[in-house]
């Protein structure tokens, strides 16, 4: 067998067995990692941090529909559930976080770091619209003036090893948004499933030095042109299988265009402003400050929590918030996913991973608004 | 973001709510007029305030603060002695030098004066070689705040003229709306201004109709701010992000925005 260490340069490909996945999970956790990876749990494909590789799920399927998801054991494949309720926002931009804390005393007041994050993610079996969403929040959280430190020390530990996906949810539109469904830069690791049963193998394609550093603990072999040939069939055919799509060319614009259209007030109708797409959408950031102080009131920490545009709250002014309408809060938050963002960051706010439409209680779909919004009224 | 801690130095009390505070803080470098810190209480939370002072005293910051909830009563009941969470400068504030070789004009409505004194003071230093007028407008006679300066202000030059909604008998001043005493020209006009948001409509409209090009209006904006660093979203106007992109923009940007309704 060829050092795979010494030719596995970037760009290059692989294979190993199906067994490999519970390898490299090993590996990983050997190296002090926390590994975090599909689980199934309650009902659904989540990704949390795992203490053994059998936890990672295997043998399911979802189905993902506009208000409905429901997980079925189906088959032994470890990857053909798709993406399931949980952002990897989580991580790295975790709901609630101690910013620092504040001591009064007759003095003055003292304020106390709190130290920065010590992790060290390895984020195994990350979609690629998933894997756009961090890069896009990577630009927003520490491609700025003022980048977020708590970030970006999460950030920088973090091994992602992405997986290409070969099925596609009911919900998915990443083939419409460019972001997938086969990742070609940002990754450590790419890994690619083919065939099934005993015939499970997987395709490795190298991001980065350290995505080759892992190679060894492997025992991978040179890819072949059929291996390759076999991934590229797969990524095809999942994404003609996406019945769902955003036009891109001209969406910020029209999106613009339509601050004023009626189709706002009939979305606002059926929205409960239940916040739940910006929890679930991997590149929402929006996050609100709060003070949490002991009873004395001497000690005080000043603590960030995830925050949704959909809480009438979020724009209070004193005198009351801008946003008082359900209407002007919808309106805002597929505005700044399909128009605003380009002006603020230079891309759209939206990869495709179509969450947002799944967990949304009454099944609204970003696609048919935003579909709706581009359509002058009779 | 890390904040330092301030102390209070001195209290000048400038209308009912409202009062000035002279800060001593250690990381204060100064900043350009129109930016804003943050300030903070344990306990209470943190608000955006601009700087009203001391853009050129490292070490030393003036803040003029209401008291309208719980965060700026806390602020504005500090004594002196008393310690405060700083974190700043953010945002973009005035750009005086948009006026290199115009006539000035600045409107003032209630506590957006505030952020205005940096600009005035600049412009005080300027104000013989070209004209330079400054009008405020205030609810009441006993809302007119900064009523220290306003002799300095004349000294240097500035035409200054004032007005209020409401005056109780005696006032020998004007009563009106501060659009009203609104001019500009002859010539290029760059014009700043600073008040209630609406006030800032109706002033913006009433410069452009004397001609001052839209581009050379500059407004200061409002909106909910918890991070000031362009990372929480609550001060998004539609594409633009207020803390990072603002508070101070120019009505050719600002007026789409203002237009729609609950943006
Ligand atoms: C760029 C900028 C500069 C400002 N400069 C001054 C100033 O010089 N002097 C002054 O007195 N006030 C200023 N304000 C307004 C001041 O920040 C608010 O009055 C203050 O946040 C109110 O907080 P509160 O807790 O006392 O009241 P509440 O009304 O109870 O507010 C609760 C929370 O809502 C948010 N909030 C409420 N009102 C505003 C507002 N107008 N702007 C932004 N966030 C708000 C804050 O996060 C606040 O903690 C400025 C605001 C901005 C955006
Ligand atoms: S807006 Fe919806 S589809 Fe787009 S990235 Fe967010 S959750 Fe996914
Ligand atoms: S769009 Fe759906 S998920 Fe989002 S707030 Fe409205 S009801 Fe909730």
């Amino acid at each position: 067998m060829p050092d795979v260490r010494q030719s596995g340069a970037m760009g290059e490909a692989f294979v190993m067995d199906g067994g490999g996945i519970e390898r490299l999970a090993a590996h990983l956790l050997a190296e002090g990692r926390s590994v975090v990876a599909p689980v199934a749990r309650d009902g659904a494909v989540v990704y949390d941090a795992i203490e053994d590789p059998a936890e990672i799920a295997r043998g399911v399927r979802i189905d993902s529909r506009p208000g409905h998801y429901r997980m079925e054991r189906d088959g032994t494949a470890w990857f053909d559930h798709v993406i399931g309720p949980t952002p990897w926002k989580r991580f790295l931009h975790p709901p609630r976080e101690t910013l620092y804390s504040m001591t009064r005393s007759d003095d003055g007041i003292e304020v106390e770091a709190t130290p920065l994050p010590q992790a060290s993610f390895a984020f195994l079996g990350v979609r690629p619209c998933d894997l756009a969403a961090i890069g896009v929040l990577d630009r927003v959280m520490t491609g700025g003036a003022h980048p977020d430190p708590r970030y970006a020390a999460r950030r920088n530990g973090t091994l992602i090893i992405a997986v290409n996906c070969r099925v596609s949810a009911e919900t998915c539109f990443c083939a419409s948004m460019g972001s997938g469904p086969r990742a070609d830069a940002g990754y450590d690791l790419a890994l690619s499933e083919l065939g099934t049963g005993a015939q499970t193998r997987f395709l490795i394609e190298v991001g980065s030095a350290a995505g080759s550093a892992l190679l060894e603990a492997l025992d991978v072999a040179p890819a072949t042109e059929a291996d390759l040939a076999e991934a590229r069939w797969n990524a095809a055919a999942a994404a003609d299988a996406q019945t769902r799509a955003i036009e891109t060319e001209g969406l910020a614009r029209d999106i613009r265009a339509a601050a004023e259209h009626p189709h706002w007030d009939e979305v606002a109708t059926r929205c409960l402003n239940c916040t739940n797409c910006t929890m679930v959408c991997p590149t929402c950031f929006c996050s609100t400050t709060v003070e949490v102080s002991d009873l004395t009131g001497a000690h005080a920490e000043r603590q960030q929590r995830w925050d949704s545009c959909f809480n009438v709250g979020f724009s209070h002014l004193h005198g009351g918030a801008v946003r008082q309408s359900g209407r002007a809060r919808y309106r805002q938050w597929l505005t700044h996913k399909l128009s605003t963002w380009e002006d603020q960051f230079g891309e759209l706010g939206c990869t495709g991973c179509g969450r947002c439409i799944a967990w949304c209680p009454v099944g609204i779909d970003i696609t048919e608004e935003a579909a709706s919004l581009r359509r002058t009224e009779p | 973001m890390l904040p330092g801690v301030g102390r209070v130095l001195s209290c000048r009390t400038e209308a009912p709510d409202v009062v000035t505070h002279r800060i001593a803080w250690d990381g204060w470098e100064g900043c350009a007029p129109g930016q804003f810190n943050m300030l903070g209480l344990p306990g209470l939370g943190e608000v955006p305030i601009s700087v009203s002072g001391g853009t050129r005293t490292p070490g030393e910051v003036l803040h003029t603060i209401r008291a309208v909830g719980p965060v700026s009563r806390g602020l504005a009941a500090l004594k002196p002695g008393a310690a405060l969470t700083m974190r700043g400068p953010y945002g973009r504030g005035w750009p005086v030098e948009a006026a290199d070789g115009a006539q000035v004009t600045i409107v003032a409505g209630g506590l957006g004066l505030a952020p205005l004194r940096p600009v005035i003071r600049h412009f005080a230093e300027t104000a013989r070689a070209r004209r330079v007028r400054l009008v405020i407008g205030a609810r009441s006679p006993a809302d007119l705040g900064f009523l220290q300066d306003y002799d300095d202000w004349r000294g240097a030059g500035i035409d200054l003229a004032l007005t209020v909604d409401h005056a109780p008998p005696g006032w020998p001043g004007r009563v009106g709306v501060v659009t009203d005493l609104i001019s500009a020209g002859p010539g290029r006009t760059v014009a700043y201004v600073c008040g209630p948001e609406i006030m800032m409509r109706v002033s913006a409209m009433r410069l452009q109709a004397l001609g001052v090009d839209a581009g050379d209006i500059f407004l200061s904006l409002e909106r909910n701010m918890k991070c000031g660093a362009g990372l929480c979203g609550h001060c998004q106007l539609g594409p633009v992000l207020l803390c990072r992109d603002g508070p101070v923009l120019d009505w050719a940007r600002a007026r789409p925005l203002m237009m729609v309704e609950d943006l």
